[in-house]
């Protein structure tokens, strides 16, 4: 449900970028996201369709590159994906892990035409 | 011809922006605020309504309630003794933003408080994404949710600054596991404060009101 206003808020970065590459239309978004920043992409790309309609922005499509979830230990730093249901360091037990990736929601460039 | 433009932007900048004006303001007028965030029934309204009578003669305190409709957390805010309460409808939103909330301090001369409590609408999910520009996040967690909700959200779990577990009062009455529970949210975030309390009966809300006190009168 939160993705109506991160979408809006998508298309606005979107559009200043393009505006100040004097773009005549935007081609495709390159979007990052993490496996736990809780963005649905779907959800994106339902309410991309009505939001960016009528604008320069209207025919692009919306690419997501996903990275996945890695969480490192601080207690004998082994690194590790975290499993459904449970967090904890599959080594150890150990608890207090740091999230080196998964986090990840920005746009990472656009492709326009001039 | 198609060129590639780098943006490399966050996406939720424009809000994460207001939020931190959102944070000077309250910053300047010298109020301490926390945001409260839990799923619907958790004891979120519950919390505030048994906090302000703690409270009173020693914190001056406004409130502000989030909701998709009505007014009857801001009502039982008022009832409870806020010196003033502001109520957000957000229309259909499922969370509170910096934007509502920068439009709630509007209508309160913060310099009449030492403590702002804001309200977010009840969800686990979507009111971890937006930051409103409060001291501390606070998470209402409660027993017969179930001891599994740290491993299910683990992004809303890991972003707060302090826990309170309620309905504790209900532990011999529901297969909740408080290790379990306690392990999946120290694994991303070991050093939350974390306060066990039952509304109903009372137990355990002095070290949350103390914990409120001393953290306003810094």
């Amino acid at each position: 449900m939160h993705e109506l206003p991160v979408t809006q808020s998508l298309l606005k970065i979107a559009l200043d970028h393009a505006e100040k590459a004097n773009a005549r239309q935007v081609t495709a978004l390159n979007i990052v996201i993490g496996e736990l920043s809780s963005m649905v992409d779907d959800s994106i790309q339902f309410y991309w369709e009505t939001i960016a309609k009528d604008t320069i922005a209207e025919k692009a499509t919306l690419h997501f590159r996903r990275v996945p979830a890695e969480l490192q230990c601080m207690t004998c730093f082994n690194k590790y994906h975290p499993k459904d249901g449970e967090l904890i360091c599959p080594q150890c037990r150990g608890v207090g892990a740091k999230v080196i990736s998964g986090e990840e929601f920005f746009l990472e460039s656009i492709d326009v035409e001039n | 011809m198609t060129q590639r433009i780098s943006v490399v932007e966050n996406i939720l900048n424009a809000n994460d922006r207001l939020a931190e004006e959102n944070f000077a303001r309250i910053e300047a007028a010298g109020v301490f605020s926390i945001n409260i965030i839990a799923s619907p029934g958790a004891g979120k309204t519950s919390l505030i309504e048994k906090t302000l009578p703690l409270l009173k003669g020693k914190l001056r305190v406004a409130a502000v309630d989030g909701d998709i409709a009505t007014s009857i957390d801001t009502d039982r805010a008022a009832a409870a003794g806020a010196g003033a309460a502001v109520q957000i409808n957000t229309g259909g939103d499922c969370h509170l933003d910096a934007v509502m909330l920068r439009g709630a301090l509007d209508q309160l001369d913060l310099t009449q408080f030492d403590l702002l409590i804001v309200e977010n609408v009840g969800n686990l999910v979507c009111p971890a994404n937006f930051k409103l520009g409060t001291h501390k996040t606070v998470l209402v967690a409660s027993v017969p949710e179930g001891d599994d909700k740290p491993y299910k959200y683990p992004g809303t779990y890991r972003g707060v600054d302090a826990l309170v577990v309620n309905k504790i009062d209900l532990l011999p009455y529901v297969d909740f596991r408080m290790d379990y529970f306690t392990q999946g949210v120290q694994v991303l975030n070991p050093n939350v404060t974390t306060f066990p309390l039952s509304c109903r009966t009372g137990e355990g809300l002095e070290a949350w009101v103390e914990w409120l006190i001393e953290h306003s009168k810094k």
